[in-house]
Protein backbone atom coordinates (compact mmCIF):
# COMPACT_ATOMS: atom_id res chain seq x y z
CA UNK A 1 0.00 0.00 0.00
CA UNK A 2 2.57 2.59 0.59
CA UNK A 3 4.35 2.13 -2.81
CA UNK A 4 1.27 3.41 -4.34
CA UNK A 5 3.10 6.91 -5.08
CA UNK A 6 5.15 5.11 -7.61
CA UNK A 7 2.60 3.14 -8.89
CA UNK A 8 0.22 5.56 -9.61
CA UNK A 9 2.89 7.68 -10.88
CA UNK A 10 3.70 5.40 -14.16
CA UNK A 11 -0.31 4.81 -14.23
CA UNK A 12 -0.78 8.95 -14.46
CA UNK A 13 2.07 10.23 -16.75
CA UNK A 14 -0.14 12.33 -18.84
CA UNK A 15 0.07 11.12 -22.98
CA UNK A 16 -0.01 14.72 -24.07
CA UNK A 17 2.63 16.76 -22.46
CA UNK A 18 4.83 13.78 -22.35
CA UNK A 19 4.98 13.54 -25.52
CA UNK A 20 6.82 16.01 -27.20
CA UNK A 21 6.52 18.31 -24.91
CA UNK A 22 9.82 17.53 -22.81
CA UNK A 23 11.15 17.66 -26.50
CA UNK A 24 10.44 21.00 -27.06
CA UNK A 25 10.79 22.70 -24.10
CA UNK A 26 14.65 23.15 -23.57
CA UNK A 27 14.12 23.71 -19.93
CA UNK A 28 12.32 21.02 -18.66
CA UNK A 29 13.80 18.80 -20.87
CA UNK A 30 17.30 19.18 -20.00
CA UNK A 31 16.29 19.55 -16.12
CA UNK A 32 14.97 16.21 -16.03
CA UNK A 33 18.56 14.79 -17.56
CA UNK A 34 21.23 16.94 -15.62
CA UNK A 35 21.84 16.75 -12.17
CA UNK A 36 21.27 19.52 -9.60
CA UNK A 37 23.05 22.98 -10.94
CA UNK A 38 26.65 23.10 -10.13
CA UNK A 39 25.65 26.04 -8.20
CA UNK A 40 26.90 24.15 -5.30
CA UNK A 41 29.16 26.07 -3.79
CA UNK A 42 26.14 28.22 -3.47
CA UNK A 43 24.58 25.59 -1.92
CA UNK A 44 27.18 24.16 0.14
CA UNK A 45 27.42 27.82 1.98
CA UNK A 46 23.45 27.34 3.12
CA UNK A 47 24.74 25.75 6.83
CA UNK A 48 21.08 25.47 8.71
CA UNK A 49 19.04 24.59 5.81
CA UNK A 50 17.29 21.17 6.36
CA UNK A 51 17.45 18.71 2.68
CA UNK A 52 14.73 16.39 2.52
CA UNK A 53 14.73 13.39 -0.28
CA UNK A 54 13.94 12.88 -2.95
CA UNK A 55 13.86 9.72 -1.27
CA UNK A 56 11.61 8.40 1.77
CA UNK A 57 11.74 10.02 4.89
CA UNK A 58 10.42 9.42 8.40
CA UNK A 59 7.40 12.07 9.43
CA UNK A 60 5.12 12.10 11.73
CA UNK A 61 1.21 13.68 11.20
CA UNK A 62 -1.12 14.48 13.85
CA UNK A 63 -4.16 13.12 12.53
CA UNK A 64 -7.56 13.35 14.59
CA UNK A 65 -5.35 14.29 17.73
CA UNK A 66 -3.58 10.82 17.31
CA UNK A 67 0.41 11.10 16.53
CA UNK A 68 1.08 8.86 13.55
CA UNK A 69 4.51 7.67 12.42
CA UNK A 70 4.72 7.59 8.20
CA UNK A 71 8.13 7.39 5.78
CA UNK A 72 7.09 9.14 2.70
CA UNK A 73 8.67 10.89 -0.23
CA UNK A 74 8.50 14.78 -0.21
CA UNK A 75 6.27 14.52 -2.97
CA UNK A 76 3.22 12.84 -1.30
CA UNK A 77 0.57 14.58 -0.70
CA UNK A 78 -1.36 14.99 2.42
CA UNK A 79 -4.44 13.68 1.20
CA UNK A 80 -2.14 10.38 -0.21
CA UNK A 81 -0.29 9.88 2.80
CA UNK A 82 -3.95 10.02 4.73
CA UNK A 83 -5.22 7.41 2.58
CA UNK A 84 -2.95 5.23 1.58
CA UNK A 85 -0.42 5.66 4.23
CA UNK A 86 -2.68 5.99 6.97
CA UNK A 87 -5.74 4.35 5.98
CA UNK A 88 -7.77 7.43 6.89
CA UNK A 89 -9.75 7.73 3.78
CA UNK A 90 -12.59 9.87 4.51
CA UNK A 91 -11.05 12.32 2.41
CA UNK A 92 -11.63 11.80 -1.22
CA UNK A 93 -8.90 11.90 -4.22
CA UNK A 94 -11.17 12.91 -7.52
CA UNK A 95 -9.39 16.01 -9.86
CA UNK A 96 -6.51 15.95 -7.50
CA UNK A 97 -5.94 19.91 -8.44
CA UNK A 98 -7.55 22.22 -6.13
CA UNK A 99 -11.00 22.46 -7.79
CA UNK A 100 -13.63 20.03 -6.69
CA UNK A 101 -13.15 20.05 -2.25
CA UNK A 102 -13.87 16.08 -1.91
CA UNK A 103 -10.17 16.01 0.04
CA UNK A 104 -11.11 18.89 1.88
CA UNK A 105 -9.22 18.83 5.97
CA UNK A 106 -9.25 20.98 8.50
CA UNK A 107 -5.40 22.15 8.76
CA UNK A 108 -4.68 24.10 11.97
CA UNK A 109 -8.44 25.06 12.34
CA UNK A 110 -8.23 26.13 8.23
CA UNK A 111 -10.44 24.19 5.83
CA UNK A 112 -7.85 23.13 2.72
CA UNK A 113 -7.29 20.89 0.00
CA UNK A 114 -5.84 17.79 1.53
CA UNK A 115 -4.64 17.33 -2.87
CA UNK A 116 -2.28 20.63 -2.75
CA UNK A 117 -0.34 20.27 0.66
CA UNK A 118 2.12 17.91 0.63
CA UNK A 119 2.72 15.37 3.69
CA UNK A 120 5.83 16.76 5.02
CA UNK A 121 4.56 20.57 5.01
CA UNK A 122 1.82 19.12 7.37
CA UNK A 123 4.36 17.75 10.32
CA UNK A 124 3.48 19.57 13.74
CA UNK A 125 0.30 20.94 12.63
CA UNK A 126 -3.35 20.11 13.67
CA UNK A 127 -5.01 17.78 11.10
CA UNK A 128 -9.10 17.21 11.24
CA UNK A 129 -10.43 15.06 8.98
CA UNK A 130 -14.50 13.76 8.65
CA UNK A 131 -13.13 10.38 10.48
CA UNK A 132 -12.94 13.30 13.94
CA UNK A 133 -16.54 14.11 13.53
CA UNK A 134 -18.13 11.66 15.26
CA UNK A 135 -17.82 10.66 19.17
CA UNK A 136 -19.34 8.02 21.09
CA UNK A 137 -21.53 6.86 18.29
CA UNK A 138 -22.71 9.93 18.23
CA UNK A 139 -22.67 11.98 14.63
CA UNK A 140 -21.93 15.40 14.78
CA UNK A 141 -24.75 17.85 13.81
CA UNK A 142 -23.05 18.17 10.16
CA UNK A 143 -23.14 14.70 9.84
CA UNK A 144 -26.63 14.12 11.27
CA UNK A 145 -28.02 17.08 9.43
CA UNK A 146 -26.76 15.32 6.38
CA UNK A 147 -28.64 12.48 7.07
CA UNK A 148 -32.12 14.36 7.99
CA UNK A 149 -31.98 16.48 5.07
CA UNK A 150 -30.72 14.07 2.38
CA UNK A 151 -27.91 15.90 1.46
CA UNK A 152 -25.99 12.92 -0.85
CA UNK A 153 -26.73 11.11 -3.41
CA UNK A 154 -23.49 9.10 -4.71
CA UNK A 155 -21.98 10.42 -1.37
CA UNK A 156 -18.47 10.50 -2.78
CA UNK A 157 -17.95 14.72 -2.34
CA UNK A 158 -19.66 14.11 0.93
CA UNK A 159 -16.71 14.02 3.11
CA UNK A 160 -15.37 16.74 2.04
CA UNK A 161 -18.76 18.93 2.36
CA UNK A 162 -18.81 17.77 5.58
CA UNK A 163 -15.70 19.32 6.69
CA UNK A 164 -15.99 22.74 4.44
CA UNK A 165 -20.05 22.96 6.47
CA UNK A 166 -18.14 22.03 9.88
CA UNK A 167 -15.32 25.03 9.13
CA UNK A 168 -17.97 27.58 7.58
CA UNK A 169 -20.24 26.89 11.23
CA UNK A 170 -17.30 27.39 12.99
CA UNK A 171 -15.86 30.44 11.60
CA UNK A 172 -19.81 31.90 10.58
CA UNK A 173 -22.05 29.98 13.67
CA UNK A 174 -25.18 31.90 11.98
CA UNK A 175 -24.27 31.94 8.22
CA UNK A 176 -27.01 33.81 6.06
CA UNK A 177 -27.60 32.42 2.34
CA UNK A 178 -24.89 34.27 1.09
CA UNK A 179 -22.49 32.96 3.94
CA UNK A 180 -23.39 29.15 2.88
CA UNK A 181 -23.66 29.56 -0.87
CA UNK A 182 -20.26 31.11 -0.73
CA UNK A 183 -18.74 29.39 1.54
CA UNK A 184 -19.49 26.14 0.49
CA UNK A 185 -18.26 27.26 -3.06
CA UNK A 186 -14.96 25.58 -3.00
CA UNK A 187 -17.03 22.44 -3.09
CA UNK A 188 -18.60 20.31 -6.24
CA UNK A 189 -21.68 17.60 -5.67
CA UNK A 190 -21.86 16.28 -9.43
CA UNK A 191 -25.18 14.82 -8.28
CA UNK A 192 -26.49 18.21 -7.43
CA UNK A 193 -27.70 17.72 -4.03
CA UNK A 194 -26.99 21.64 -3.04
CA UNK A 195 -30.22 22.06 -1.79
CA UNK A 196 -30.31 19.37 1.01
CA UNK A 197 -26.58 20.11 1.63
CA UNK A 198 -28.19 24.04 1.78
CA UNK A 199 -30.72 22.78 4.06
CA UNK A 200 -28.39 20.58 6.46
CA UNK A 201 -26.14 23.23 7.05
CA UNK A 202 -29.05 25.58 8.47
CA UNK A 203 -30.30 22.63 10.61
CA UNK A 204 -26.70 21.87 11.39
CA UNK A 205 -26.77 25.59 12.71
CA UNK A 206 -29.34 26.10 14.40
CA UNK A 207 -28.84 22.89 16.52
CA UNK A 208 -25.02 23.65 17.08
CA UNK A 209 -26.38 27.07 18.44
CA UNK A 210 -28.88 25.11 20.87
CA UNK A 211 -25.52 23.08 22.18
CA UNK A 212 -23.62 26.32 23.02
CA UNK A 213 -26.51 27.96 24.56
CA UNK A 214 -27.49 25.05 26.44
CA UNK A 215 -23.58 25.56 27.98
CA UNK A 216 -23.11 22.09 26.74
CA UNK A 217 -19.55 21.66 24.35
CA UNK A 218 -19.24 23.66 21.57
CA UNK A 219 -19.14 21.06 18.83
CA UNK A 220 -16.35 20.73 17.15
CA UNK B 1 4.74 14.12 -10.06
CA UNK B 2 8.46 13.96 -10.60
CA UNK B 3 10.76 13.23 -7.33
CA UNK B 4 11.97 16.26 -6.06
CA UNK B 5 14.74 17.14 -2.91
CA UNK B 6 12.83 19.22 0.01
CA UNK B 7 14.49 22.01 1.56
CA UNK B 8 13.10 24.39 4.05
CA UNK B 9 15.18 27.33 4.94
CA UNK B 10 14.20 29.89 7.62
CA UNK B 11 16.05 32.63 5.98
CA UNK B 12 15.39 34.76 3.04
CA UNK B 13 19.35 34.25 2.41
CA UNK B 14 19.14 30.68 2.57
CA UNK B 15 15.97 30.58 0.73
CA UNK B 16 17.43 32.46 -2.21
CA UNK B 17 21.06 30.69 -1.94
CA UNK B 18 19.02 27.14 -2.63
CA UNK B 19 17.34 28.29 -5.93
CA UNK B 20 18.26 27.73 -9.40
CA UNK B 21 20.42 29.61 -11.91
CA UNK B 22 18.19 28.78 -14.38
CA UNK B 23 14.59 28.89 -14.54
CA UNK B 24 12.81 25.52 -13.76
CA UNK B 25 15.23 23.57 -11.79
CA UNK B 26 13.87 24.88 -8.47
CA UNK B 27 10.57 25.74 -7.64
CA UNK B 28 9.32 28.15 -4.80
CA UNK B 29 6.45 26.28 -2.32
CA UNK B 30 4.63 28.56 -0.56
CA UNK B 31 0.55 28.06 -0.92
CA UNK B 32 1.31 24.76 -3.14
CA UNK B 33 -2.00 26.16 -4.80
CA UNK B 34 -0.56 26.21 -8.19
CA UNK B 35 2.58 24.59 -8.09
CA UNK B 36 1.40 20.92 -7.11
CA UNK B 37 -1.28 21.04 -10.11
CA UNK B 38 1.56 21.80 -12.43
CA UNK B 39 3.90 19.42 -10.68
CA UNK B 40 1.08 16.88 -11.16
CA UNK B 41 0.57 17.44 -14.92
CA UNK B 42 4.31 17.65 -15.45
CA UNK B 43 3.94 21.20 -16.62
CA UNK B 44 6.48 21.91 -14.07
CA UNK B 45 9.51 19.43 -13.22
CA UNK B 46 11.84 20.93 -10.69
CA UNK B 47 14.99 18.98 -9.20
CA UNK B 48 13.94 20.98 -5.91
CA UNK B 49 11.51 22.71 -4.26
CA UNK B 50 12.43 24.94 -2.09
CA UNK B 51 9.36 25.97 0.44
CA UNK B 52 9.34 29.17 1.76
CA UNK B 53 7.08 29.53 4.82
CA UNK B 54 9.80 28.39 7.64
CA UNK B 55 10.63 32.03 6.82
CA UNK B 56 8.79 33.91 9.30
CA UNK B 57 9.34 37.98 8.30
CA UNK B 58 7.43 37.17 4.85
CA UNK B 59 4.35 36.45 6.91
CA UNK B 60 3.82 39.66 8.40
CA UNK B 61 1.27 42.52 7.43
CA UNK B 62 1.05 45.97 8.62
CA UNK B 63 -1.28 48.66 7.80
CA UNK B 64 -0.97 51.85 8.58
CA UNK B 65 -3.88 54.69 9.09
CA UNK B 66 -2.88 56.66 5.99
CA UNK B 67 -3.33 53.50 3.87
CA UNK B 68 0.38 52.61 3.51
CA UNK B 69 1.07 49.17 4.18
CA UNK B 70 3.57 46.37 3.74
CA UNK B 71 2.28 42.41 3.02
CA UNK B 72 4.65 40.05 3.32
CA UNK B 73 4.85 37.17 0.43
CA UNK B 74 3.06 34.77 2.72
CA UNK B 75 0.31 36.65 4.08
CA UNK B 76 -2.49 34.21 2.81
CA UNK B 77 -6.01 35.29 0.45
CA UNK B 78 -8.03 35.11 3.22
CA UNK B 79 -5.99 37.71 5.80
CA UNK B 80 -5.56 40.07 2.97
CA UNK B 81 -9.34 39.75 2.27
CA UNK B 82 -9.65 40.69 5.96
CA UNK B 83 -7.19 43.28 6.40
CA UNK B 84 -7.76 45.65 3.37
CA UNK B 85 -11.63 45.21 3.90
CA UNK B 86 -11.90 49.05 5.00
CA UNK B 87 -8.44 50.33 4.21
CA UNK B 88 -8.09 48.84 0.72
CA UNK B 89 -11.76 48.02 -0.91
CA UNK B 90 -10.35 47.44 -4.19
CA UNK B 91 -7.85 44.79 -2.87
CA UNK B 92 -10.41 43.21 -0.82
CA UNK B 93 -12.96 42.77 -3.56
CA UNK B 94 -10.21 41.20 -5.30
CA UNK B 95 -9.06 39.02 -2.95
CA UNK B 96 -12.84 37.91 -2.27
CA UNK B 97 -13.32 36.88 -6.00
CA UNK B 98 -10.24 34.38 -5.24
CA UNK B 99 -11.34 30.88 -6.40
CA UNK B 100 -12.83 29.17 -2.79
CA UNK B 101 -12.57 29.12 1.00
CA UNK B 102 -9.92 26.53 0.58
CA UNK B 103 -7.71 28.52 -1.96
CA UNK B 104 -8.22 31.36 -0.05
CA UNK B 105 -6.74 30.01 3.23
CA UNK B 106 -3.82 28.37 1.53
CA UNK B 107 -2.70 30.75 -1.37
CA UNK B 108 -0.45 33.47 -0.87
CA UNK B 109 -0.13 36.97 -1.94
CA UNK B 110 2.94 36.54 -3.77
CA UNK B 111 1.56 32.89 -5.15
CA UNK B 112 -1.43 34.95 -6.69
CA UNK B 113 1.44 37.54 -8.75
CA UNK B 114 3.45 34.58 -9.66
CA UNK B 115 1.08 31.93 -9.96
CA UNK B 116 1.69 30.84 -14.29
CA UNK B 117 -0.84 31.18 -16.70
CA UNK B 118 -4.43 29.23 -16.89
CA UNK B 119 -4.03 29.08 -20.63
CA UNK B 120 -4.81 25.40 -21.25
CA UNK B 121 -2.48 24.54 -24.07
CA UNK B 122 0.19 25.51 -21.53
CA UNK B 123 -1.50 23.54 -18.45
CA UNK B 124 -1.77 20.79 -21.12
CA UNK B 125 1.90 20.27 -21.70
CA UNK B 126 2.10 22.63 -25.29
CA UNK B 127 4.55 25.38 -23.80
CA UNK B 128 3.90 28.57 -22.50
CA UNK B 129 3.69 30.27 -25.98
CA UNK B 130 1.52 27.19 -27.10
CA UNK B 131 2.70 25.82 -29.85
CA UNK B 132 2.67 22.53 -31.61
CA UNK B 133 5.57 19.99 -32.83
CA UNK B 134 6.22 22.01 -36.00
CA UNK B 135 6.35 25.44 -33.45
CA UNK B 136 3.21 26.76 -34.94
CA UNK B 137 1.00 28.98 -32.20
CA UNK B 138 -2.18 27.42 -31.12
CA UNK B 139 -3.99 29.93 -30.21
CA UNK B 140 -4.82 32.15 -32.84
CA UNK B 141 -6.57 28.89 -34.80
CA UNK B 142 -7.60 27.33 -31.73
CA UNK B 143 -9.88 27.78 -28.69
CA UNK B 144 -8.98 31.44 -27.81
CA UNK B 145 -12.14 32.12 -25.79
CA UNK B 146 -10.36 32.77 -22.40
CA UNK B 147 -6.93 34.14 -24.19
CA UNK B 148 -5.74 37.64 -24.58
CA UNK B 149 -7.68 40.97 -26.55
CA UNK B 150 -4.80 43.36 -25.41
CA UNK B 151 -1.47 43.37 -26.27
CA UNK B 152 -1.55 40.54 -28.09
CA UNK B 153 0.45 41.21 -30.93
CA UNK B 154 3.79 39.50 -29.16
CA UNK B 155 4.20 35.67 -29.25
CA UNK B 156 2.36 35.11 -25.87
CA UNK B 157 -1.13 34.76 -25.85
CA UNK B 158 -2.56 33.92 -22.56
CA UNK B 159 -4.22 36.07 -20.38
CA UNK B 160 -2.72 37.11 -16.93
CA UNK B 161 -4.35 35.61 -13.88
CA UNK B 162 -3.29 37.68 -11.45
CA UNK B 163 -6.40 38.74 -9.61
CA UNK B 164 -4.27 41.12 -7.29
CA UNK B 165 -2.16 42.89 -9.82
CA UNK B 166 -5.00 45.24 -10.93
CA UNK B 167 -5.95 46.12 -7.76
CA UNK B 168 -2.03 46.52 -6.75
CA UNK B 169 -1.39 48.54 -9.97
CA UNK B 170 -4.40 50.98 -9.45
CA UNK B 171 -2.77 51.36 -5.70
CA UNK B 172 0.27 52.12 -7.14
CA UNK B 173 2.22 49.45 -5.27
CA UNK B 174 5.58 48.07 -5.24
CA UNK B 175 6.93 44.31 -5.61
CA UNK B 176 9.62 43.50 -3.21
CA UNK B 177 12.31 41.40 -4.42
CA UNK B 178 14.94 39.97 -2.81
CA UNK B 179 17.90 37.99 -4.82
CA UNK B 180 21.61 37.31 -4.31
CA UNK B 181 22.70 40.66 -4.64
CA UNK B 182 20.32 42.20 -2.16
CA UNK B 183 16.78 43.80 -1.77
CA UNK B 184 15.04 45.58 -4.80
CA UNK B 185 11.27 46.74 -5.27
CA UNK B 186 9.97 47.40 -8.77
CA UNK B 187 6.67 48.90 -9.65
CA UNK B 188 3.90 46.23 -9.86
CA UNK B 189 3.29 47.31 -13.58
CA UNK B 190 6.61 46.53 -14.42
CA UNK B 191 6.58 43.59 -12.47
CA UNK B 192 4.84 41.19 -15.66
CA UNK B 193 6.26 41.18 -19.09
CA UNK B 194 4.80 39.25 -22.06
CA UNK B 195 7.69 36.05 -22.72
CA UNK B 196 9.28 36.17 -25.94
CA UNK B 197 10.19 32.51 -25.68
CA UNK B 198 8.73 29.24 -23.60
CA UNK B 199 11.68 29.27 -21.30
CA UNK B 200 11.20 33.11 -19.66
CA UNK B 201 8.59 33.36 -16.97
CA UNK B 202 5.92 36.34 -17.13
CA UNK B 203 7.33 38.40 -14.51
CA UNK B 204 10.90 40.49 -13.82
CA UNK B 205 11.88 38.40 -11.66
CA UNK B 206 15.81 36.14 -11.90
CA UNK B 207 15.33 32.29 -11.41
CA UNK B 208 17.46 32.92 -7.92
CA UNK B 209 15.59 35.62 -6.42
CA UNK B 210 12.43 35.49 -4.34
CA UNK B 211 9.17 37.78 -3.96
CA UNK B 212 9.43 39.13 0.14
CA UNK B 213 6.31 41.48 -0.36
CA UNK B 214 4.59 44.28 -1.45
CA UNK B 215 4.36 47.53 -0.63
CA UNK B 216 1.54 50.72 -0.81
CA UNK B 217 2.12 53.81 -0.78
CA UNK B 218 0.15 56.17 1.70
CA UNK B 219 -3.33 56.23 0.03
CA UNK B 220 -5.20 59.34 1.81
CA UNK B 221 -8.58 60.10 0.49
CA UNK B 222 -8.22 57.55 -2.51
CA UNK B 223 -11.33 55.70 -3.46
CA UNK B 224 -10.96 52.39 -4.91
CA UNK B 225 -12.71 49.15 -6.16
CA UNK B 226 -12.49 46.54 -8.48
CA UNK B 227 -15.24 44.72 -10.26
CA UNK B 228 -14.73 41.11 -12.02
CA UNK B 229 -17.27 40.16 -14.78
CA UNK B 230 -17.55 36.22 -14.08
CA UNK B 231 -19.15 33.08 -15.42
CA UNK B 232 -18.86 31.34 -12.00
CA UNK B 233 -19.15 33.17 -8.56
CA UNK B 234 -16.03 30.83 -7.17
CA UNK B 235 -13.87 28.47 -8.14
CA UNK B 236 -12.89 29.74 -11.59
CA UNK B 237 -11.00 33.39 -12.73
CA UNK B 238 -12.93 36.22 -13.67
CA UNK B 239 -13.27 36.81 -17.44
CA UNK B 240 -12.38 40.10 -17.64
CA UNK B 241 -11.62 43.06 -14.39
CA UNK B 242 -10.92 46.10 -13.61
CA UNK B 243 -9.69 47.83 -10.27
CA UNK B 244 -9.35 52.01 -10.27
CA UNK B 245 -8.44 54.05 -7.41
CA UNK B 246 -9.66 57.48 -7.99
CA UNK B 247 -9.24 60.83 -5.72
CA UNK B 248 -12.01 63.37 -5.70
CA UNK B 249 -12.01 66.95 -4.58
CA UNK B 250 -14.84 69.36 -3.47
CA UNK B 251 -16.86 69.29 -6.07
CA UNK B 252 -16.48 65.48 -6.75
CA UNK B 253 -14.09 66.19 -9.36
CA UNK B 254 -11.23 63.61 -10.28
CA UNK B 255 -7.92 65.18 -9.36
CA UNK B 256 -6.15 61.94 -10.42
CA UNK B 257 -7.05 58.39 -11.34
CA UNK B 258 -5.24 55.13 -12.26
CA UNK B 259 -7.11 52.04 -13.94
CA UNK B 260 -5.93 48.60 -14.51
CA UNK B 261 -7.42 45.59 -16.30
CA UNK B 262 -7.31 41.89 -15.49
CA UNK B 263 -7.75 39.24 -17.62
CA UNK B 264 -7.24 41.19 -20.76
CA UNK B 265 -3.77 40.98 -21.42
CA UNK B 266 -0.42 38.92 -20.90
CA UNK B 267 0.29 41.18 -18.42
CA UNK B 268 -2.03 43.27 -16.47
CA UNK B 269 -2.79 46.02 -18.36
CA UNK B 270 -2.81 49.49 -17.24
CA UNK B 271 -5.57 51.86 -19.29
CA UNK B 272 -3.25 55.17 -18.95
CA UNK B 273 -5.84 57.25 -21.04
CA UNK B 274 -8.76 56.19 -19.67
CA UNK B 275 -7.99 57.08 -16.59
CA UNK B 276 -6.59 60.69 -17.87
CA UNK B 277 -9.75 61.41 -19.66
CA UNK B 278 -11.15 61.57 -16.16
CA UNK B 279 -9.28 63.97 -14.48
CA UNK B 280 -11.47 67.08 -13.94
CA UNK B 281 -14.86 65.16 -14.47
CA UNK B 282 -17.04 64.06 -12.02
CA UNK B 283 -17.71 60.25 -11.89
CA UNK B 284 -21.28 59.25 -13.89
CA UNK B 285 -22.59 56.75 -16.11
CA UNK B 286 -21.72 58.24 -18.96
CA UNK B 287 -18.14 59.58 -17.79
CA UNK B 288 -17.72 55.84 -16.41
CA UNK B 289 -18.91 54.58 -20.00
CA UNK B 290 -16.24 56.80 -22.03
CA UNK B 291 -13.51 55.39 -20.08
CA UNK B 292 -14.50 51.61 -20.57
CA UNK B 293 -14.72 52.67 -24.22
CA UNK B 294 -11.25 54.07 -24.22
CA UNK B 295 -9.77 51.17 -22.09
CA UNK B 296 -10.25 48.99 -25.05
CA UNK B 297 -9.57 51.18 -27.80
CA UNK B 298 -6.80 49.75 -28.79
CA UNK B 299 -8.79 45.95 -28.41
CA UNK B 300 -7.85 43.87 -31.16
CA UNK B 301 -9.69 40.51 -30.67
CA UNK B 302 -8.78 37.00 -31.53
CA UNK B 303 -11.62 34.60 -33.27
CA UNK B 304 -13.35 33.88 -30.09
CA UNK B 305 -13.61 36.21 -27.75
CA UNK B 306 -14.79 39.34 -29.13
CA UNK B 307 -17.24 39.19 -26.29
CA UNK B 308 -14.31 40.20 -23.67
CA UNK B 309 -14.25 43.64 -25.43
CA UNK B 310 -17.73 44.47 -24.06
CA UNK B 311 -17.00 42.68 -20.97
CA UNK B 312 -14.17 44.70 -19.93
CA UNK B 313 -16.19 48.03 -20.94
CA UNK B 314 -18.66 46.77 -18.46
CA UNK B 315 -15.94 45.95 -15.68
CA UNK B 316 -14.21 49.64 -15.66
CA UNK B 317 -17.75 51.22 -15.41
CA UNK B 318 -18.71 49.28 -12.70
CA UNK B 319 -15.31 49.87 -10.88
CA UNK B 320 -15.34 53.44 -11.17
CA UNK B 321 -19.08 53.86 -10.24
CA UNK B 322 -18.51 51.61 -7.03
CA UNK B 323 -15.05 53.86 -6.37
CA UNK B 324 -17.24 56.77 -6.27
CA UNK B 325 -20.15 55.12 -4.41
CA UNK B 326 -22.97 55.21 -7.15
CA UNK B 327 -24.74 52.32 -7.64
CA UNK B 328 -24.77 51.14 -11.20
Amino acid sequence: MSSSDERRDEAEKPVVSRRNFLKGTGVAGVALTIPLAPGAEAQAGVAGVTVIGPERSKITLNVNGTPRALEVEPRVTLLDALRNDLDVTGAKRVCDRATCGACSVILDGKLVYGCSVLAIEAQGRKIETVESLASNGQLHPVQKAFVDNDAQQCGFCTPGFVMACKSLLDHHPEPSADDIRLGLGGNLCRCGTYVGIKAAVAQAATEMKKTRTKGGRRNG
Amino acid sequence: MNKFEYASPTTKEQAVAMLGKAWGETEILAGGTDLLSLMKDFVATPQRIVNIKGIKELSSLQILRDGSARIGALVTIDQLLEATRKSHPALSQAAAGIASPQIRNMGTVAGDLCQRPRCWYYRAGFGLLARNDAGQALVPSGDNRYHAILGNKGPALFVNPSSLAPALIALAAKVQIFGPDGAREVEVEKFFVAPQSSADREYALKSNELVTGISIPKSTGLLSATYEVRQREVLDWPLAAASVAIKLDAAKKVTSARIALGHVAPTPWVATEAASTLIGKTISEESAVAAGKLATAGAQPLSHNAYKVQLTQVAVKRALLAAAGISA
